[in-house]
């Protein structure tokens, strides 16, 4: 993992001081709220409907056991005992005073965290996939470039006031668990012919409230020359992106408008003008950054463990849990294993400062001190051996973290919606919590198979519903919630934005109805096909008919 | 208007030149883009120094031929989160502009140092803070990570910190 040197210490301790002082100011009265308002945000701190809110970066999601321990005290000494963990590999604490802030950016501090730009219309903490360096099917892993990306996005001058927001994502599988074609940048690591490693740049892919999938502007741009080519399409942004309009401002619209040729050409030539600095520099900075992101020394062990076949005949419960949670790890006698946030009737993300306490424990002490926040919502261990697992697992049970649904129906990914949210326009936690409950028979569940349902309480689409294979979306309707449907999206290397399936439901009719899509879906799926794959092969109709037949 | 350079306040003694009309018989003078465009030969031939006023459309790189001549440009900041001048303020440094670098608008103390750092040197600052604010606010980040950025000499870049301070010989391998 990335331990921060003096420098990084004294970047953060400064920043830091700053704040304190910016709220200090604003607190006097010196500041106005609209002035206080950027400032604030650059630092993560949103005002909610009934409380402030501070979200705290997590760079591509990765934490030592230390850190997660610190993020439980901060829940418990300022929030209310639990913080949230959220669809970009952030933790949100929802019930913050003004006053505190600084207090727990100095907190953060102390265990090399922070909440730079987790807001405001800058770059944003950048996001990876959340099995990097354990995934078996890794090229190599992309949290060298994560890390160099979020020192390079730090405070940097010429972005901080950008059209809008701007999200980058990185990974180094074939297999997409990074979303990297829904973002504004995705990088893909792979390699050329020579087996040198190179990076496919995507731009303006995204979600809110128009969804497309990015554009590939380079196949393969060498690695030295990452933060020429990126600070060239920024400025490209900067300089021409909408700013009439908030939600014409994102840099897909600008590549829509003006078409992914003229963008590309635009991002071109600004890139063949800027003077070329030597990257000598960015190059040792990498390597010295790669050094720390060394892989931990692994036991040699046999693929096979027959403690861990023998739990798994012995306890029906950690068989389920095995089958569904855990994933390949590259080394024999290794697993992933996927904590589950999403319990039966459970809030999706949320973990109290206990829970994340076991979390951190079971990490110091069986996954070589490391946590991924998955976008997802979930945690993940991502090296433990296969020996390990019926101990873990037990740990898990006890502090209620052991929900068998990595994956699965229930492992729904939901924004905080209109309990928390002053942008929502419905609620998304209780629709969340119906539907886990209707698919709270685990049999039910493994039947139906992989499935990601994505809820979102507006059209910003924080929760993703784009991309969910069911996306839900609540919008008000003369007072009222409703929730429309769209079938088809998926994240993943297929990147696909789902199709709105028909008029929508009434908050307590949307189990139901996902209940009768999934019934659908049974009733037609070929042998071992998920049910992506029968969509795509069918389309919407026979899911149409039953959901509107009898209506 | 004060106007902030080095930390100080100064005078600013330039005349703003509108699109049409006369121009001032001597003195420096600041004129749009436009009218740069139209009067080339007349201000050329002025006496006093030229400056250029710039909106946030125009394309730095339309300026080439011209910025060998020009003592001041001077871009705009219509609302403080409008960053188009950050943009063009590092283009216009790249490509050589050694001249005064002005931000006009809605300037703000916790803005100053961006604007510094991609190279403006002179600011339209109003009177709503006091100086101590302005000076405080240049000097809050004594590190940035970016490479190339403008900085004053107790500033540090920490890449290049970070793989400088390294005497060669210690790099090598079992060296003694």
């Amino acid at each position: 993992m990335y331990r921060y040197d003096e420098f990084d210490h004294q970047f953060v301790r400064e920043r830091t001081i700053q704040f304190r002082n910016q709220t200090e100011r604003r607190l006097s009265g010196a500041l106005t709220e609209d002035e206080f308002r950027p400032l604030r945000l650059m630092n993560g701190l949103y005002l909610q409907l009934h409380a402030y809110m501070l979200r705290v970066a997590i760079p591509y999601g990765t934490l030592s056991g230390r850190q997660m321990r610190q993020l439980a005290y901060i829940a418990e000494k300022w929030d209310k005992g639990y913080g949230h963990f959220t669809t970009r590999q952030n933790i949100q604490y929802n019930w913050v005073k003004l006053e505190d802030a600084p207090d727990i950016l100095d907190a953060l501090a102390e265990v090399e965290m922070h909440a730079i730009q987790t807001s405001g219309n800058c770059i944003r903490n950048v996001t990876t996939d959340h099995w990097a360096g354990a995934a078996a099917d890794e090229i190599a892993d992309p949290r060298p470039v994560g890390e160099l990306l979020r020192q390079w996005s730090s405070l940097h001058p010429e972005f901080s006031f950008l059209p809008r927001k701007f999200k980058i994502a990185v990974t180094g599988a074939p297999h997409d668990r990074a979303a990297v074609k829904v973002h504004d940048i995705g990088l893909r690591l792979h390699k050329n012919d020579a087996g040198e490693i190179g990076w496919e740049v995507i731009v303006g892919g995204g979600l809110g409230r128009t969804p497309m999938v990015g554009v590939t502007v380079r196949d393969f741009l060498p690695q030295h020359e990452l933060i020429g080519y990126l600070e060239a399409i920024m400025r490209v942004y900067n300089l021409y992106g909408r700013r009439d309009n908030k939600y014409k401002a994102r840099i897909k619209i600008l590549v829509h408008e003006i078409g992914a040729d003229k963008f590309k050409s635009e991002v071109e030539a600004e890139y063949a003008r800027r003077p070329h600095p030597t990257t000598e520099v960015e190059e040792r900075e990498l390597a010295r950054i790669a050094a720390y992101f060394a892989p931990p020394v692994f036991e040699k062990l046999p693929r096979w463990s027959a403690s861990f076949e023998e739990a798994k005949l012995a306890n029906p419960g950690f068989a389920r849990w095995a089958k569904n949670n855990l994933g390949p790890h590259r080394v024999d006698g290794y697993a992933i294993v996927n904590i589950s946030l999403k319990p039966e009737g459970g809030i999706p993300g949320d973990a109290t400062g206990d829970q994340m306490r076991v979390m951190a424990e079971l990490a110091e002490r069986f996954g070589n001190d490391e946590l991924r926040v998955s976008h997802a919502q979930n945690i993940v261990l991502p090296h433990v051996k296969r020996d390990d697992l019926l101990t873990v697992y037990q740990a898990l049970d006890k502090a209620d973290l052991a929900a068998a649904n990595y994956g699965l129906a229930g492992d729904i990914i939901a924004c905080p919606g209109l309990d928390y949210c002053a942008l929502a326009t419905a609620r998304s936690i209780p629709v969340a919590q119906a539907i886990s409950r209707k698919f709270a028979d685990s049999q039910k569940q493994d039947e139906i198979g992989k499935l990601k349902i994505n809820i979102s309480g507006c059209i910003n689409a924080c929760g993703h519903h784009h991309v969910g294979h069911i996306g839900i979306l609540g919008l008000d309707k003369k007072g009222e919630e409703f929730y429309q449907i769209t079938l088809g999206g998926s994240s993943a290397e297929s990147a696909s934005i789902g199709t709105i399936l028909g008029p929508g439901f009434a908050g307590h009719e949307v189990a139901d109805a996902i209940e009768t899509i999934l019934d659908t879906y049974l009733k037609h799926r070929e042998a071992g096909e998920e049910f992506l794959a029968t969509y795509r092969r069918l389309g919407p109709k026979p899911f149409k008919e039953a959901l509107y037949a009898t209506a | 208007m004060p106007l902030l350079k080095n930390n100080v306040l100064v005078a600013d003694t330039w005349i703003n030149a509108e699109a049409e009309g006369d121009l001032p018989a001597s003195g420096d003078v600041i004129v749009p883009f436009a009218r740069l465009l139209k009067d080339w030969g007349e201000l050329s031939e002025r006496s006093g120094k030229l400056g250029l006023r710039l909106s946030n459309t125009d394309r730095p790189e339309a300026l080439g031929t011209f910025l060998p001549r020009l003592s001041l440009i001077v871009l705009p900041f219509p609302a403080f989160n409008d960053g188009r001048a950050y943009s063009i303020a590092r283009s216009l440094r790249e490509m050589g502009y050694r001249g005064e670098l002005r931000a006009t608008g809605n300037v703000l103390p916790d803005q100053l140092q961006f604007m510094l750092q991609v190279g403006f040197d002179a600011f339209e600052i109003g009177e709503r803070f006091p100086l101590e604010t302005w000076q405080k606010a240049s000097r809050q980040m004594s590190l940035a990570y970016q490479r190339g950025l403008f900085r004053r000499g107790s500033e540090a870049e920490i890449w290049t910190e970070r793989h400088t301070d390294a005497e060669p010989w210690l790099e090598q391998p079992h060296a003694g």
